[in-house]
């Protein structure tokens, strides 16, 4: 009985010293959203210029100009910051501020109680609320409660092209689907891709998909799925979308290789400006960073920009636009109430200053502010800021993209089934049926 | 223990007793370790059991499931699909690597200054991690900018990463570049331990260096073989971080091994309940394939590979 006694005195001792180890083990893994101590709060945001120093910038006036808030930002690539945000709202160590796209996730995240309902604190700041275009509140509206700030700009799908090229192959811009068909044959030809993609990405594909889809069938197509109604997916529009994607990918529209590129590399982009490729659908945002990495090819007026071209019998206005009408930040719904305050007072004062705006501007993007059109017209990228801010502000209809439209696991499915159509492994009508059978997910 | 010795020695237990206690002693000091494994193992392993039978979306309440998830899954063609790679991967993996490490091992267990000096270099690749070598190989690989550019090889401009069969293969590649140095090292040390009075008493008997291979190195080694087959097997269930980076899971589902299904499913679709029956799955077949490695080896536990020496 002794011996019992006494081994259970060092298993006692054992028992003291083991949550010790365990935690010293457990702190390696993380030390919580951007190690807020003291009342600042935090924010993920996704790191890449010219936006990576605009926000940085921004911050850091804030933070000057209110010495009592602090906010640390923590910058992570845009397909990895997509999960992490995931998983850390779900471990309830979300940071205070959460960037995001709205629509669905964003859905998710209201239903869940994780983030914090703004409809009251707007109503309080009308001037902030009447501030930004009317439209960029849809994808922040969850069952009528606005669940985030939108902010920075609205950022259309654009198809953008290499102007060198197309005089080179003395072309115009494609205005119909046979334009693009034969493009392709004229550039391949030329011995240089018609398109670039970065199709690893997946989104970058979707892309494709959406402009068809609205080009094709107008829309409703989309309207009906994004409200789940039965067979939505089946519509013919649908397969005709998938008929025409695998139509462009088998004339070798795409660059060789564009499973392999990642839009994260940016080397899409690159083989639109070095000239490798004569055209690129991609977001309005890539204008900035074109302009940025691209020596002088934007400066030069190289780069060039266009609507998506129509389709023979299609429904959908050639002005019609997708894409993200605006970027979105909520405040985490698990932030202490001095992190939430700092973090309403950045939206309020910090996070749209003129400053901010005109740094949108000058990379070539239209900030989602209303009254901003002498500013556009005085800039140096006039021409695309007004096109875009046509195409994003007066679109007779302006589509989410799809993936932050839909819920996750919908889209993550959307995003899995369009990377086996470009693959050509499963067909349109597959693809329909596979994407049918996520409706209400 | 010192106060288990006072004790002892304060009561002044009977001989006997006192030649038990190295035994439980000994047994005390596995605490940790089981603790350590409790934590980290078994609780985990319950939690993942119970949402195998539950609805969540990583974010919002838990709710009972029954055994929709299951059902689900495994009428999934998808979740075959990830099984069938999981298991090529793990064979090709297998037939790559252990000739391989196995040649390498007995060559660097030589004492020569120019084996030792290679075998330096052949253990560098183990010192990256494999998302910096998914990353690395990424860059080197694109078809546009990479080495073939660099280079003016254009017949490593392949769409490696994009055509499902070129993507897998390089996969099984860059594996084994990465684990390969992994192996040859056990290798090394289990040639190392061979008595060389073995391959003396071979040489009298006339036995050339082919023979020597397999008559004695290659018997002496079927410890080492099974050691290093397990790790590999059963590593091969859990290989993530390198696909992750490399493919996603792309093309299409080309690349999709089971460990990356399940973390597909459950972190970005959001459906933990299936990405636990996967991963109850992986369990049950991890767990499965070790003990059948373990009988391949264990069936002679008492059997000597030394005996007359």
């Amino acid at each position: 009985m002794k011996q019992f006694q006494s081994s259970r005195r060092s298993f006692l001792a054992l028992a003291a010293v083991t949550p010790f180890a365990v935690m010293a083990t457990s702190a390696c893994g993380t030390s919580g959203p951007g190690g807020t101590t003291g009342g600042g709060a935090s924010m993920w945001f996704l790191s890449g210029e010219p936006n990576q120093t605009t926000i940085q910038k921004a911050v850091d006036a804030f933070v000057s100009a209110n010495p009592d808030n602090k906010i640390a930002v923590t910058y992570f690539q845009n397909d990895a910051f997509k999960t992490k945000i995931k998983t850390a709202i779900g471990a309830g160590q979300a940071p205070t501020i959460v960037y995001g796209w709205g629509g669905g996730t964003l859905k998710t995240y209201a239903e869940a109680e994780q983030v914090e309902d703004l409809t009251s604190w707007f109503e309080a700041n009308p001037e902030l609320k009447n501030k930004f275009f009317p439209a960029s509140f849809g994808a922040a509206t969850v069952n009528g409660k606005i669940y985030a700030l939108p902010n920075q700009y609205v950022a259309p799908i654009v198809l953008f092209y290499n102007k060198e090229l197309f005089e080179k192959a003395g072309a115009q811009p494609p205005k119909t689907w046979d334009d693009v068909m034969s493009l392709v044959k004229t550039f391949n030809d030329m011995g240089v891709a018609p398109f670039s993609l970065g199709g690893q990405s997946r989104w970058t594909s979707m892309m494709w998909l959406q402009y068809l889809l609205d080009r094709i069938g107008g829309p409703e197509v989309f309207k009906a799925i994004f409200e789940g109604k039965p067979q939505a997916w089946m519509d013919p529009a649908v397969i005709e979308t998938g008929t025409k994607v695998q139509e462009l990918v088998s004339a070798d529209g795409f660059i060789k290789g564009f499973s392999s590129i990642t839009a994260d590399s940016k080397a899409d982009q690159a083989l639109l400006f070095t000239g490798k490729a004569a055209m690129m659908l991609h977001g309005s945002w890539t204008y900035g960073s074109m302009k940025k990495d691209g020596q002088n090819f934007v400066q030069d007026g190289k780069l060039g920009f266009a609507n998506f071209p129509t389709l023979p019998g299609g429904k959908g206005d050639p002005k019609n636009g997708v894409g993200n009408p605006a970027q979105y930040m909520s405040i985490s719904a698990k932030a202490t109430d001095e992190e939430k305050e700092t973090a309403k007072k950045f939206f309020k004062d910090g996070i749209m200053t003129d400053t901010v705006i005109d740094a949108y501007i000058n990379s070539g993007s239209v900030p989602i502010v209303n009254g901003i059109e002498d500013k556009l017209a005085s800039s140096e990228d006039k021409d695309f800021l007004n096109f875009v801010y046509d195409l994003g502000k007066n679109a007779p209809n302006f589509q989410q993209s799809w993936d932050q439209a839909l819920s996750p696991t919908a889209a993550e499915a959307l995003l899995n089934n369009i990377d086996q159509l470009f693959l050509k492994s499963i067909t349109p009508q597959q693809f329909a049926e596979n994407m049918n059978a996520t409706l209400g997910k | 223990m010192s106060a288990a010795t006072t004790h002892r020695a304060a009561s002044g237990l009977p001989k006997n007793e006192l030649t038990s206690q190295p035994k439980s002693a000994l047994a005390w000091l596995t605490l940790p370790a089981l603790l350590f494994f409790a934590v980290f193992a078994v609780i985990p392993l319950i939690g993942v059991l119970i949402l195998s039978f539950a609805k969540w979306d990583g974010i919002g309440a838990i709710g009972a499931a029954g055994m929709e998830n299951w059902t689900s899954v495994l009428a999934d063609p998808d979740l075959y699909n990830s099984l069938g790679l999981t298991f090529l991967i793990m064979i090709v993996s297998w037939l790559v690597q252990t000739p391989i490490s196995l040649l390498l091992g007995v060559f660097t267990a030589g004492t020569q200054r120019y084996r030792a000096a290679l075998a330096v270099l052949y253990f560098l690749p183990l010192l990256l991690s494999s998302a910096a070598v998914a990353i690395a190989y990424k860059a080197l690989l694109d078809p546009n900018f990479g080495l073939a550019m660099g280079l003016g090889l254009p017949f490593l401009a392949q769409d490696w990463l994009g055509v499902p069969q070129l993507a897998l293969g390089l996969i099984i590649f860059v594996i084994a570049w990465q684990f390969v140095p992994f192996h040859t090292l056990i290798y090394q040390g289990g040639v190392r331990q061979i008595p060389k009075s073995l391959y003396e008493a071979a040489q009298i008997d006339g036995a050339g260096t082919i023979k020597q291979f397999f008559h004695i190195t290659l018997p002496q080694l079927k410890y080492t073989i099974i050691t290093s087959s397990t790790l590999m097997v059963v590593g091969s269930l859990t290989y993530f971080d390198l696909i992750f980076v490399l493919t996603g899971g792309g093309p299409g589902n080309s690349t999709r091994i089971l460990a990356l299904d399940m973390y597909l499913r459950g972190f970005r679709a959001n459906l933990m309940g299936p990405a636990s029956v996967i991963a109850v799955i992986l369990v049950v077949i991890g767990l499965a394939l070790a003990l059948f490695l373990q009988r391949l080896g264990g069936k002679d536990k008492q059997g000597s590979q030394l005996e007359g020496m």
